[in-house]
């Protein structure tokens, strides 16, 4: 018996889709995330094979030393950069595939909810290393990072959101185990965002 | 059964209301040319279906500038989300019913 001219189930299922469209930035690729990954991890083989490895020096100290501090941080922003752009690309490149638009309602939400605690982390680093506090750079930019993903999280791909919790923990063990900085730096930006985005592509984009 | 249709909303007929809706419900208030570019339609097919859902209240509009250029944004008020959280009830006991 047909009462009524719509069509329930299709109603229903293009209602789920519009509101999750809507509300969340889907073009986020995880091949941003294992590109992001390599370049944290070739940025970190640069510093340890160019700086640290024949100074004896962990990050913190090198950074302390004032005679590294501006090749750290240009290395730190380049990793940064390269690691936005390859997100930039991958994101258009998922966009496009999909048919959708890059820059809509969803992509300025996630971003600007991204970039607060970001930028609010990359004020707060240039003041502790003003401020001589060298040693909390590292976990303090991987705790405004993480914060940030977990900020993101509800914008986009829910899984962030645990990323960001990794990131949280690994940079406050950062805190106490100062010698190790790089290699848990490396294992936070490296490691894990190369297992995220593998995760994310292997679940969603095959 | 009969019950279950009375609560369909007629006003909610159309797929491209259902996709407006579906918008406003996840979002606090959607200018339009992020509507016209999430249910990818023409200004004029958008626009007659705004007016529609405008008149019965199920939607406001608000006009300001943003800089100097016009911006006409779009919420959907609590009566609007009522009637729509009764159209889905509908629609799902419909299948259930099935």
């Amino acid at each position: 018996m047909k009462t009524v001219a719509t069509n329930p189930k299709e109603d229903l299922q293009a209602i789920r889709d519009i509101m999750e469209r809507s509300s969340k930035f889907l073009s986020l690729s995880g091949l941003s995330g294992v590109f992001a990954g390599f370049c944290a991890l070739a940025g970190a083989t640069y510093l340890w094979w160019s700086i640290l490895g024949p100074n004896q020096l962990n990050f913190s100290q090198a950074l302390a030393g004032g005679l590294f501090t501006t090749r750290l941080l240009s290395v730190a922003l380049t990793v940064l950069v390269a690691a936005f752009l390859g997100a930039v690309y991958f994101s258009y490149r998922k966009a496009g595939r999909a048919g959708q638009p890059l820059w809509t309602l969803t992509t300025r939400r996630s971003l600007i909810h991204f970039l607060i605690p970001l930028a609010t982390g990359g004020i707060f680093c240039f003041v502790l290393i003003q401020g001589k506090m060298e040693g909390l750079v590292i976990p303090a930019s991987m705790v405004f990072y993480g914060l940030a993903l977990v900020n993101v999280g509800k914008f986009t791909f829910g899984e962030l959101h645990y990323l960001g919790l990794i990131q949280i923990l690994l940079g406050f063990l950062a805190v106490y185990l100062v010698a190790f900085d790089l290699v848990i730096w490396s294992a936070g930006f490296g490691i894990f965002h190369i297992i995220y985005g593998a995760l994310m592509y292997h679940r969603y984009e095959r | 059964m009969k019950n279950l249709i009375a609560n369909l909303q007629k006003v909610f007929d159309s797929r491209i209301r259902l996709g407006i809706m579906s918008v406003l419900m996840v979002n606090e208030s959607v200018d339009f040319n992020a509507l016209k570019e999430l249910l990818e339609l023409t200004d004029g097919n958008l626009a007659s279906h705004l007016k529609a859902l405008e008149q019965q209240e199920i939607i406001v509009v608000s006009k300001q500038f943003v800089g100097r250029k016009p911006s006409t944004t779009y919420r959907a008020t609590p009566h609007g989300k009522e009637l729509f959280q009764q159209h889905l009830a509908a629609l799902e006991a419909l299948i259930s019913n099935k």
